[in-house]
C-alpha cells in the first residue's frame, strides 16, 4: 500500500464500518486521522489500536471493527499483490505424506491450538491447506472446504462447560476461542489462494449475526430494548408529566429558615430545605412469567429493566399464579442476567400447577394496590391472556382500568392467535388498549401509538 | 490552596514506549493498547472514555497517570443525583450574605451586585477545579454511567470546549488543559454525544501472563511459581459465573495475604482458608468453594 493512498484506504474503512452498523461520524474520522498523525502507523498493532479507539466506540463495536479491518486490510493487501504480481511459492510438494505424517501434523496443529501461538497456527493451517485440501479437490466454496478440513484434522472442541466437581475429566477438546482462530486462518489461507489463483477479490459478504455477537453477549437486545424505552420516556417528557428538573431540587421551607435566622440578627444565613417526599408511583406494570411465554418473557423483562433505568415512578410485578412484586429487585440490581436469576429463583410465583390465573392475579393486584391507583397512573400488562380454563375475570380488570388513567396490555402473540383456544384478550380488550408485541421493532410502534393525542398517559 | 506536587519536568511521552516506561514506572504496567491511548490523549487533548468490568484497574489508570505526568488529580465521583452545584460550581451564599451584613448601608444595588458575584464567592467544584487550575491536571471523572443523562448533556461543553459559562460571570475559560478519564462500569449506554467526544478503552481482565508480572510488582517477594498458580487460580475463579468475579486488586490482595501466612503452595487447604480475598459473595463462595477447591486437590490425589 502506498503511503498517499492511505487516507482513501482509511476513508473506505470508515465507509464499510458504517455499512455494518457502527456510527461513525464526521468527528470520528477526523479524530482518526488527528490519531494518525501522532502515531507510527507502519506498526501493525498500533495502527490497529488508535483507529479503534476513535472509530469503535463500545465493545459490541469494537469486535465489529476487528472483524471488518481484519477483512477491510486482508483484502487491500491482496488486491495489491494481484496488481503487482506478487505471487507465494507452491505448496504442492506436500501432497504426498504417509499416514504417520499426517498423525504427526495434527498432533502438532492440536498442541499449537492449545498453546494459542498465532504465528505457529499460520504456518500449520497452511501446511494442513497443503496435506488436505489438494487430496480431494476444493470444493470451491470456502466455508466448505474449512470444515471439510478441520474434520480431516479430527479437531474438536471442548464442552461448552466443566461443570460440575466429577466431570472436569471431559477436558479434552480444545479450547473454543483458539479453534476459530485457526478456523479463521484456514479460511484467510483459503481466500488467499483463491485470490491469487483467480486474480480478483471475491464479493464481499456482509457479518453475519453469529460473527457479530460477543463471545459471551446474549444481552444485545437489550441495547435494542434500552433505547426503544429511551425514546418511550422522551414522548413522555415532551407531554409535560415529568416532574423532574426543577422538582427535583429542594425547595426551601419559608418557615424553618425563619425561624432559623432569628438566631443571626433575622439574616437567613442557614437555609432550612423541606424533605424531599417520595410520590407515588407512576406506572405499574404486571408482567407474565408462565411457561406459555417462555420465549417472551426475557424480552418483557429486558423491557421490564429498561423501564426501570428509565423511570423513577413505577412499581413492577411478576405473576403466574400468584403476583410478586419485584420493584426491589430492579432497583437494587442493574445487571440484567442478575436480575432475570433472581426473579426465577426468589419471586415465588408459581403456586402449584405454575399456569397462569389471571384471576387471581387480579385480585392480589387490587389488595395490594388498589389505594395507590390514581387517575395519573398507569398500568401496563405484558402477558399473553391465556387463562389455561380459569375464570378471566374481566369485571376485576375492569376496576383496575377504571382506577388507573391508563391500560395498556402488549401480547407477545401474533395477533392471529388472539381469541383462540384459551386467549381471552377480547375480554380485556373492551378495558384497555392492546398491542401486538415481541419485536423492539413492535415496541416502538407501541410507543409511537403513545404519542398519539388522546392516548397519553 | 492545595498541596500540589512539584511541576518540574513532565518525563518523557513521545512514543508509546515512553508512555509504557512512565506508567511502570509509576507502579502500573499498561497493556499495549492502554499506553497508546494514554499517549493518544496526552498529545491530542481529547477525553479517554475507558469501560471494562469492575476492579480491572480503571481509577488506578487514571492515578497513576497523573503521577506519572507530575500532574495533581482532580477527582469527580459520579453518583445518581449528582447536579451542576456538586459537579461545577456553587455559589458561597452565606459568604455573600455576610458581605451584604458587612457593606454599609447607601451602597447601591448595582456596585453589590457586582461585588457578590465575583470569583471571591465561587465555591469551585471538581470540574471547574481541574479547568481553572493553573498546572494543567489529570481530571477523572468516576463511573460516568451513575449519573442522569442531564449531567452527561452538561459535561459535553466542559469536554468538548474546556470551559463552563456561569450566567452571573460569563464564560470561564480553561487556563489549561486537562488530561480527562472517564470512567464507566457499562451499567448504562452513554450518549452518543458524549462517546462522540471521546477516545475510548476497553479495560479487560488481563491474560494470564500480564496479570503475573502486576502481581510480581506489587507483591516481589512472592515465590515465581505460588505467584503462577495463584494467577491461574484466578483466571479459573473468573470463568466462573459469579456475582462478582475477583478483580485484578483482589489478586493482590490475595498475594500479599499468601505472604504474610508464609504459604509455600497454593494446595486445596490454603485455597480454602484464604479465598474470602478473592471472593466476596455467600453463594459466590460455595460456587467456588465446589469448582475450584476440587481441581486444587486432584493433583495432590494422584501424585
Amino acid at each position: 500500500m502506498s503511503a498517499e493512498g492511505l487516507p482513501a484506504r482509511v476513508l473506505e474503512l470508515g465507509e464499510e464500518l458504517r455499512r455494518e452498523g457502527v456510527a461513525v461520524g464526521t468527528s470520528e474520522m477526523i479524530d482518526a486521522f488527528d490519531v494518525l498523525r501522532e502515531i507510527e502507523w507502519t506498526s501493525e498493532s498500533d495502527f490497529r489500536e488508535a483507529l479503534a479507539a476513535t472509530l469503535a466506540k463500545s465493545q459490541e463495536d469494537r469486535r465489529v471493527f476487528e472483524l471488518v479491518f481484519d477483512r477491510f486490510f486482508f483484502r487491500a493487501v491482496e488486491i495489491a499483490a494481484v496488481r503487482e504480481d506478487v505471487r507465494e511459492g507452491d505448496l504442492a510438494s506436500l501432497d504426498e505424506l504417509s499416514e504417520e505424517e499426517l498423525d504427526a501434523l495434527r498432533a502438532e496443529i492440536a498442541e499449537a491450538i492449545r498453546n494459542g501461538a498465532e504465528g505457529t497456527m499460520r504456518d500449520l493451517a497452511r501446511m494442513a491447506i497443503a496435506a488436505f485440501a489438494r487430496r480431494q479437490e476444493g470444493s470451491g466454496v470456502i466455508g466448505v472446504d474449512v470444515q471439510r478440513i478441520r474434520r480431516a484434522l479430527g479437531l474438536r472442541a471442548e464442552g461448552l462447560e466443566v461443570s460440575r466437581p466429577g466431570e472436569e475429566a471431559i477436558r479434552e477438546g480444545l479450547p473454543r476461542e483458539a479453534l476459530r482462530r485457526f478456523e479463521a486462518l484456514l479460511r484467510a489461507e483459503l481466500e488467499r489462494a483463491q485470490i491469487e489463483r483467480t486474480g480478483a477479490l471475491p464479493p464481499a459478504r456482509p457479518l453475519g449475526d453469529l460473527d457479530r455477537a460477543l463471545p459471551s453477549g446474549p444481552l444485545a437486545d437489550l441495547a435494542a430494548v434500552q433505547r426503544v424505552v429511551a425514546q418511550l420516556r422522551r414522548r413522555l417528557a415532551t407531554q409535560g408529566l415529568q416532574a423532574r428538573g426543577h422538582a427535583r431540587h429542594a425547595h426551601i421551607d419559608m418557615r424553618r429558615t425563619m425561624r432559623a435566622s432569628l438566631q443571626t440578627g433575622g439574616v437567613p444565613v442557614v437555609l432550612k430545605y423541606r424533605p424531599r417526599r417520595p410520590r407515588r408511583p407512576e406506572i405499574y406494570v404486571l408482567c407474565d412469567v408462565s411457561t406459555s411465554v417462555t420465549s417472551a418473557s426475557v424480552f418483557f423483562l429486558s423491557v421490564l429493566h429498561a423501564l426501570h433505568d428509565t423511570f423513577r415512578k413505577m412499581r413492577s410485578f411478576v405473576f403466574i399464579e400468584r403476583i410478586s412484586e419485584v420493584t426491589d429487585i430492579f432497583e437494587h440490581e442493574r445487571d440484567f442476567k442478575v436480575v432475570s436469576e433472581r426473579i426465577a429463583n426468589d419471586a415465588g410465583v408459581a403456586d402449584i400447577s405454575g399456569y397462569t390465573d389471571y384471576g387471581r392475579v387480579w385480585t392480589e393486584f387490587l389488595a395490594q394496590v388498589e389505594d395507590d391507583l390514581h387517575p395519573r397512573a398507569s398500568v401496563i400488562v405484558l402477558g399473553d391472556a391465556r387463562t389455561n380454563g380459569r375464570d378471566p375475570r374481566a369485571d376485576l380488570f375492569a376496576q383496575i382500568a377504571a382506577r388507573a388513567g391508563r391500560t395498556f396490555w402488549l401480547n407477545p402473540e401474533p395477533q392471529l392467535y388472539w381469541n383462540y383456544g384459551d386467549s381471552v384478550i377480547g375480554a380485556y380488550e373492551q378495558y384497555c388498549t392492546a398491542f401486538e408485541c415481541w419485536t423492539t421493532a413492535q415496541l416502538e410502534e407501541f410507543v409511537k401509538a403513545l404519542a398519539r393525542p388522546g392516548l397519553a398517559f | 490552596m492545595r498541596l500540589r506536587m512539584s511541576t518540574s519536568q513532565a518525563p518523557a511521552h513521545d512514543s508509546v514506549e515512553d508512555v509504557t516506561a512512565g506508567l511502570r514506572a509509576a507502579g502500573y504496567l499498561p497493556s499495549e493498547s492502554t499506553a497508546l491511548v494514554c499517549l493518544l490523549a496526552i498529545r491530542l487533548g481529547k477525553p479517554v472514555l475507558v469501560e471494562g468490568p469492575a476492579g480491572v484497574g480503571k481509577t488506578e489508570l487514571a492515578k497513576t497517570l497523573a503521577r506519572y505526568l507530575h500532574r495533581e488529580l482532580v477527582r469527580l465521583q459520579c453518583y445518581e443525583g449528582l447536579d451542576e452545584a456538586k459537579a461545577l460550581y456553587e455559589w458561597n451564599y452565606r459568604k455573600q450574605l455576610l458581605r451584604i451584613q458587612a457593606e454599609a448601608s447607601g451602597t447601591g444595588w448595582e456596585a453589590v451586585q457586582e461585588d457578590i458575584f465575583g470569583e471571591e464567592f465561587l465555591l469551585a467544584r471538581p470540574l471547574m477545579t481541574a479547568i481553572a487550575s493553573e498546572h494543567p491536571v489529570v481530571l477523572l471523572i468516576d463511573e460516568i454511567d451513575k449519573t442522569d443523562q442531564e449531567f452527561e448533556a452538561m459535561l459535553l461543553e466542559v469536554l468538548s470546549d474546556f470551559q463552563i459559562s456561569i450566567p452571573e460571570l460569563g464564560l470561564v475559560r480553561a487556563r489549561t488543559h486537562p488530561i480527562v478519564l472517564l470512567t464507566s462500569n457499562n451499567s448504562r449506554e452513554l450518549t452518543e454525544a458524549l462517546k462522540r467526544r471521546c477516545l475510548y478503552l476497553w479495560l479487560d481482565y488481563p491474560a494470564l501472563e500480564h496479570e503475573l508480572e502486576i502481581v510480581r510488582l506489587h507483591a516481589p517477594e512472592l515465590s515465581e511459581t505460588v505467584a503462577r498458580k495463584l494467577v491461574e487460580v484466578v483466571g479459573m475463579v473468573r470463568a466462573l459465573d459469579l456475582k462478582k468475579p475477583p478483580s485484578i486488586a483482589e489478586s493482590i490482595d490475595w498475594a500479599r495475604a499468601l505472604l504474610l501466612l508464609g504459604a509455600a503452595d497454593i494446595d486445596e487447604q490454603v485455597f480454602l482458608e484464604t479465598m474470602s480475598v478473592i471472593v466476596k459473595h455467600r453463594t459466590d463462595m460455595d460456587v467456588v468453594a465446589e469448582r475450584v477447591g476440587v481441581k486444587l486437590r486432584s493433583p495432590a490425589d494422584v501424585g
